[in-house]
């Protein structure tokens, strides 16, 4: 075989294979979308969406209280997240000597490779008690639920946003240092605004793992559906209800779950969009395109 | 009164001895091309100059280098005001990925000067001392990037001139030019002369003789020779400077 008809195939395979796996998703999102219809058709999408009770043996199916749990809980463990991670990452890239960096590199890898049950377990035997003494209640609460969250999304956040610190150019560095700044002044006003774009991106990311995240969050947050009143409540978020109650539901019970699934989609695909609307503005405004 | 003494400079990176033994003046106002083939540690002086050597771990030094007497490495020595004063050009443009204005304004910020019409008006002395402000006017909230190579470069050295220092040590800063903006440079180096002190790195034995009042002939780390500019390439007093000069090598 000529080298260019093996190029030719080569590529034909992987644009196959590349199909293959989109086609497959398509798959698995039509069949999402064709189970969760008849219970939003039956039970009316703006009653779906915004119904605040949850109620399945009196046919009542309103998801708006976990949609809040979702993005409650995501939202404090990113607050809580964001600032560690990226101080972390800075440190990594910028401070720290090439002995220490090699050291934590691996040891924030191996974080993120730890299961989600075990951060899960970590919580309902170190957390939730902790909680409960701290700040009265049962201990399972939206609070617990973050900081599980938080801490399970710190390896992703601070890996990409590492990579993004150590991609700056060294130019740039050297242009800032050589007019006198210090380095702190140039990590924060050189450095770190050509990272920006990748540290949103390691967001992003982040945000996406701590919405998605089932059965860590299942086992702190205390799953009661119901409109939280505090950061110490318990919640019930849009995936515990899905895999709560996935193994006993029938009939318009099971197209519910499934169009929770669909709610699940969407809320996601809009945090995208805006996470991806405020990247394409930063890049725009360092001017310099993606770093 | 000479602006920069080297006694007897020796420069190591780790074991590697880079300069060797390096006796060097430059007087105020003047242009000082450093000339050798690569390698030989132009660009290891230079950031011996503005203390840029810092930041590699290996680096070790010994010997003096003073700027106006004093003591470049002593302990008092202040780098951040010290980089202020030796300002530096670098061979490949390199603004920073903010607007044009923001790169000007970049070292008046870091030190500190929060006066608007201050900066303003120092933003705009600088890019007409560096040749690029009717290039630039009309476009000060514009990107850097959208600068060509030489533009770039120009914006640079007004970035550089912006701190209001009184060295500017360029190294090979036309080397990742075209030709006309290479002129250009060399226009502005001519202008700069009268207010600032000049050392540049140049690969191209015409651009040390068109830009230059003194050169220095650098070879595997050490001064050869140097001397007024015309006398060095006309009259060499050393055998490798000849060589080097008339292309036998390098
Ligand atoms: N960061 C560094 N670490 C180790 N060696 C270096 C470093 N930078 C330069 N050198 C070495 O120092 C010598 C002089 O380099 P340099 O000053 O860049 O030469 P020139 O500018 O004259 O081409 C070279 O042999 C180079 O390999
Ligand atoms: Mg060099």
């Amino acid at each position: 075989m000529t080298k260019i008809a093996a190029e030719a195939l080569i590529e034909k395979s992987l644009f196959i294979l590349a199909l293959f796996s989109c086609f497959v998703i398509l798959i698995i999102l039509c069949f999402i979308f064709f189970e969760g219809f008849p219970a939003i058709q039956e039970y009316g999408f703006f009653k779906f969406l915004f119904g605040t009770i949850w109620s399945p043996n009196d046919g009542q199916f309103g998801v708006f209280d976990m949609i809040i749990g979702s993005l409650y809980v995501t939202f404090i463990a990113l607050i809580i997240a964001i600032p560690l991670s990226i101080s972390c990452a800075t440190f990594m890239a910028e401070v720290a000597s090439n002995k220490v960096r090699n050291f934590l590199k691996p040891v924030v890898q191996t974080l993120s490779g730890i299961p989600s049950v075990v951060y899960g377990f970590f919580g309902l035997i170190i957390l939730v008690p902790f909680v409960r003494s701290q700040f009265g209640g049962t201990g399972f609460s939206i609070f617990t639920a973050a900081i599980i969250l938080s801490i399970m999304i710190l390896p992703t956040i601070i890996s990409v946003s590492y990579d993004s610190l150590r991609s700056v150019p060294q130019d740039y560095k050297e242009a800032s240092l050589g007019l006198g700044a210090t380095n702190w002044q140039t990590i924060r006003r050189v450095v770190f605004p050509s990272a920006l774009p990748g540290i949103i991106t390691a967001i992003i990311l982040g945000m996406s793992r701590a919405v998605g995240e089932t059965l860590a969050v299942i086992m702190v947050v205390g799953n009661v559906a119901k409109m939280p009143s505090s950061i110490f409540s318990p919640a019930r978020t849009l995936t515990s209800n899905i895999a709560l109650e996935m193994s006993y539901a029938t009939g318009i019970h099971y197209n519910a779950l499934f169009a929770t699934a669909v709610v699940l989609f969407m809320l996601i695909m809009l945090l995208l969009v805006v996470a991806n609307y405020v990247q394409r503005k930063y890049s725009i405004d360092i001017g310099g395109g993606t770093l | 009164m000479y602006k920069i003494i080297a006694k007897h400079l020796n420069t190591y990176f780790g074991d590697a001895h880079i300069l060797k033994d390096i006796n060097f003046k430059v007087a105020e106002n003047t242009v000082t091309a450093l000339i050798g083939p690569s390698g030989c540690g132009k660009s290891t002086f230079l950031r011996s100059i503005n203390r840029m050597n810092d930041l590699i771990p290996t680096f070790k030094r010994e010997g003096t280098l003073l700027l106006d007497e004093e003591d470049i490495y002593s302990p008092e020595m202040d780098v951040v005001n010290l980089r202020r004063k030796v300002g530096m050009v670098f061979q490949k443009p390199n603004p920073f990925p903010k607007s044009i204005f923001d790169n000007v304004s970049y070292g008046l910020k870091i030190h500190g000067i929060d006066d608007e019409g201050f900066i303003e008006q120092r933003v705009e002395e600088s890019l007409k001392s560096a040749a690029i402000w009717d290039e630039v006017k009309d476009k000060l909230d514009q990107s850097a990037m959208s600068l060509s190579g030489g533009q770039q470069q120009r914006l640079c050295i007004a970035r550089t001139i912006a701190n209001n220092p009184e060295v500017i040590l360029m190294d090979e800063p036309c080397s990742a030019l075209d030709p006309i903006s290479t002129l250009k440079i060399e226009d502005l180096i001519h202008k700069l002369k009268k207010d600032y002190t000049i050392i540049i790195v140049t690969h191209n034995m015409q651009q040390a003789s068109r830009v230059s009042d003194y050169t220095s002939f650098f070879l595997n780390g050490e001064i050869i020779e140097s001397d007024e500019t015309e006398r060095l390439f006309v009259s060499p007093k050393e055998q490798k400077t000849e060589e080097y000069i008339t292309g036998r090598f390098g």
